[in-house]
């Protein structure tokens, strides 16, 4: 393996492409996010791509990398480089805008289709809402709750790849912990959302969406939540109502 | 979408008799692979088989869940499977009802006929 030089395969075009070679210095520490970024500054600035925190928190930088989806501003190019070359492309199940950048519209309208958005019937004039800490639904909301929708899962998933329609791990995973928000005042038409085979019922449980989540979460266990919830309110009615 | 609602609603109905009969079939499987040692005791042959589970209704009674639970489970899968790799509609109802009817009426001739021993 060269040590001082790495040379990195990186995607141009939009659905219609190829792959070009650039040669990137190496560093100590280096993350994929910072060969992209040397490419753009220093080789070829019409290169496009999408970053903002460069910390983990915002989600914008996710790509495939060497065929595996990964937040890049996270993943050190010491730990996965095999020999001295590197394949960065754009996310797989979306549309491709330009290069590395592709189109977010489809996956986020998902969420909005999953009833993955908190509704409450408090007004400012109201108390607050107790929810004890250590009380089922709060843990289980908990344990999803951190995603920062960078679609990693999305372009991991086998289902969503087979199934345009299917909602994908992310929005279920929001839905899921928002069925465990007891605050919330739309879970019947949530659950109706997330129903059959455009919802959590076409999930395969093959779990790459929580082999690749780079915030350790687990849509496929939130995904298995939903389908018994689901399946038990239309059969045998929930605490909110029968679908 | 109330069409679409009603879609996911049935098929969320369709999933939990899934699970429900692969639990019975669980169970059904274990139970008959036991049953397969008692029978095939001191000799392999049609008849010495059928001589020891001819005329208990108990094996019948056992061996009608279990093909009431292969009637339910099996043909629900076959569906999602057509659907997932082909289209939706008539071939994947269609194929589906058939393999159903071919279960009940196969399965429950031969636990008649295991019953009864081709006297009916």
């Amino acid at each position: 393996m060269s040590n001082t030089v790495l040379k990195v395969t990186v995607w141009r075009g939009a659905q219609e492409g190829e792959f070009v070679e650039y040669l990137v210095p190496r560093n100590p520490n280096q993350t994929v996010l910072d060969v992209v970024t040397y490419i753009q500054r220093k080789l070829d600035p019409t290169l496009s791509y999408r970053f903002a925190c460069r910390v983990g928190m915002c989600g914008s930088c996710a790509m495939t990398v060497d065929g595996v989806a990964r937040w890049t501003c996270r993943t050190h190019v010491s730990q996965i480089v095999k020999g001295d070359s590197l394949e960065i492309a754009p996310l797989n199940n979306l549309p491709v805008i330009k290069d590395l950048a592709t189109d977010m519209r489809e996956f986020f309208n998902k969420w909005k289709g999953a009833v993955g958005f908190f509704k409450g019937d408090k007004s400012r004039y109201d108390d607050f809402v107790k929810v004890e800490p250590q009380s089922t639904e709060r843990k289980l909301a908990d344990a999803g709750i951190e995603c920062i929708g960078c679609a990693v899962c999305y372009a991991s998933c086998e289902v969503v790849a087979s199934r345009p329609n299917y909602l994908g791990p992310a929005a279920l995973n929001r839905a899921w912990t928002l069925t465990n928000d007891v605050r919330d005042v739309q879970q019947l038409d949530r659950l109706r959302a997330v129903a059959g085979d455009e919802g959590c019922h076409a999930c395969h449980s093959h779990g790459s969406c929580t082999e690749r989540c780079p915030k350790k979460l687990e849509p496929t266990a939130g995904i298995s939540g939903l389908k018994k919830l689901v399946a038990r309110a239309a059969v045998r009615g929930s605490k909110w109502g029968k679908l | 979408m109330g069409q679409v609602m009603s879609q996911g609603v049935l098929q969320a109905k369709l999933w939990y008799a899934q699970r429900i009969s692969a639990m019975v079939l669980g169970l059904c499987v274990s139970i008959h692979l036991i049953i397969i040692f008692y029978a095939i005791r001191g000799g392999l042959s049609a008849e010495e088989i059928l001589g020891r589970t001819q005329g208990n209704i108990a094996f019948a009674l056992f061996y009608e869940i279990f093909v009431l639970a292969c009637f339910v489970h099996a043909p629900i899968g076959l569906a999602n499977i057509l659907q997932e790799n082909f289209s939706k509609g008539f071939i994947s109802q269609g194929l589906s009802w058939l393999l159903a009817a071919l279960i009940l009426i196969l399965g429950s001739t031969a636990v008649i006929g295991v019953y009864s021993g081709g006297n009916i």
